[in-house]
């Protein structure tokens, strides 16, 4: 990918506000939100989907062969995680929608995932720095989640946290191995922090959803939760001898469906055979 | 079960579904048998396959009826998978799994327990890729014998 595209990724994000509580102002288009778990299910799954895509398109673009495989990998269990949750917000749903339904035919707007995971690829150090940045965050979502009193949420969280162990670790040593890298490597690594850091506010965002489903027994320390992210990733940018920019604005809209225009690129490939060949099996 | 035992994983033909540990729970009544299996990893693409072979499998030793349920608790782990298991890995060229990590923090240093070369039995081993032919394992050379090997990582 070119340099073009790594720019367009970070600069080109919606408005940007400090919460995701949008009230519904006369004359303004309002998000228009299912059931609070639902919702909330729904984003776990549609970060995993989304990014799980994006890592995809490295497949056979790898820089090399291990790395190549590694990120299908990756990929591979990031689709796999989306499945479930997807798989389980169709059933509290209750309307007949299974994974692929919710994959494949809801548009943008009703997609929930946090705008970092649709960011274009850019260059590998784009890439991994954003990898790395969700790693850590999905790390420390999970855990949470894998103690709450949910017990189909507990169970995936519990499933897929054993598989961003791994991601964390390989996506951690890229950081470090480039960021403590050459000139041109460090220089990318920083440019990609830059470019990603304010992207990161959007995953500890409490709004309704977060707190309505708090009352149904999926009550999250977003406080700690952050608290342990910032800790976790300061470690590992400090040894790549990185440092995240003073970003005091973050973006956000990802939750409630207001994304990037990347978004709507990435689902007409995603969709493409779905929806030319709706309800085929293979 | 002896009928689950001859289903093998199509990833790892050497081993079986329940030598895997992911078949769970296995019921009979009237002939109907309800199978309950767990995923190794979320996104393996050969789950499908496997749940479909078992379905196959139970149909074509007499049962009229198979069900086959997927669960998620408790997850999959590699310890699941027995001793007898583990020496078939290693006789068809996959070094077994060791004891899954419980766990813990991240840390950027890979645990450092030496991966037994299957082929010479050699400890002298690198890791050249955590991330293998399939979800399942990971990418070792042996430093004796010079041979790559697949180790059947511990999750």
């Amino acid at each position: 990918m070119s340099d073009h595209d790594e720019d367009e990724a970070v600069t080109s994000a919606p408005s940007a506000t400090a919460t995701a509580d949008i009230p519904n102002v006369a004359g303004t288009r309002g998000p228009s939100l299912g059931a609070p778990l639902v919702e909330f299910v729904l984003r776990l799954g549609d970060d995993r989907l989304v990014l799980g895509h994006r890592m995809s398109e490295w497949c056979g673009h790898g820089p090399i062969l291990e790395e190549d495989i590694a990120m299908a990998n990756i990929a591979l269990d990031l689709v796999g995680a989306a499945n479930m949750f997807l798989g389980l917000a169709g059933e509290l749903e209750g309307k007949g929608r299974d994974a692929d339904a919710l994959a494949y035919f809801r548009d943008g707007v009703r997609f929930r995932n946090a705008l970092l995971t649709e960011l274009p690829n850019g260059d590998f150090a784009f890439t991994m720095m954003r990898q790395f940045l969700f790693d850590a965050f999905s790390i420390v979502q999970l855990e949470a989640l894998a103690a709450c009193s949910h017990a189909d949420i507990a169970a995936i969280a519990a499933k897929s946290l054993k598989e961003d162990r791994y991601h964390l670790r390989h996506s951690s040593e890229w950081v470090v191995r480039l960021g403590d890298g050459t000139e041109e490597s460090h220089g990318r690594m920083q440019r990609a922090l830059d470019g990603l850091w304010r992207y990161t506010g959007e995953f500890f965002e409490d709004d309704t959803v977060t707190k309505a489903v708090a009352e149904q027994g999926v009550g999250l320390d977003i406080g700690a939760m952050r608290a342990r992210f910032i800790a976790l990733v300061t470690d590992v940018l400090a040894r790549a001898t990185l440092s995240p920019p003073d970003d005091a604005v973050m973006a956000s809209g990802g939750r409630v469906g207001r994304h990037t225009e990347h978004l709507g690129h990435l689902l007409t490939v995603m969709q493409s055979v779905a929806r030319a060949h709706p309800g085929a099996s293979w | 079960m002896a009928v689950l035992r001859t289903v093998k994983d199509p990833e790892v033909p050497v081993i079986s579904v329940v030598e895997l540990g992911i078949v769970r729970n296995v019921q009979v009544a009237d002939g109907t048998v309800s199978v309950t299996v767990t995923p190794t990893y979320s996104g393996c693409p050969a789950m499908r396959e496997i749940e479909d072979d078992i379905r196959s499998a139970l149909l074509e030793a007499g049962a009229t009826e198979v069900h086959v349920r997927m669960v998620f608790a408790p997850a999959w782990t590699t310890d699941w998978i027995g001793e007898e298991a583990r020496e078939k890995l290693r006789a068809y060229g996959i070094a077994p799994p060791g004891r899954a990590e419980q766990g813990g923090l991240i840390t950027l240093t890979r645990r450092r327990t030496p991966v037994a070369c299957p082929f010479c039995g050699s400890s002298d081993t690198r890791l050249q890729s955590e991330f293998g032919s399939t979800a399942c394992k990971a990418i070792h050379v042996c430093n004796a014998c010079l041979q790559p090997f697949d180790e059947f990582k511990a999750i």
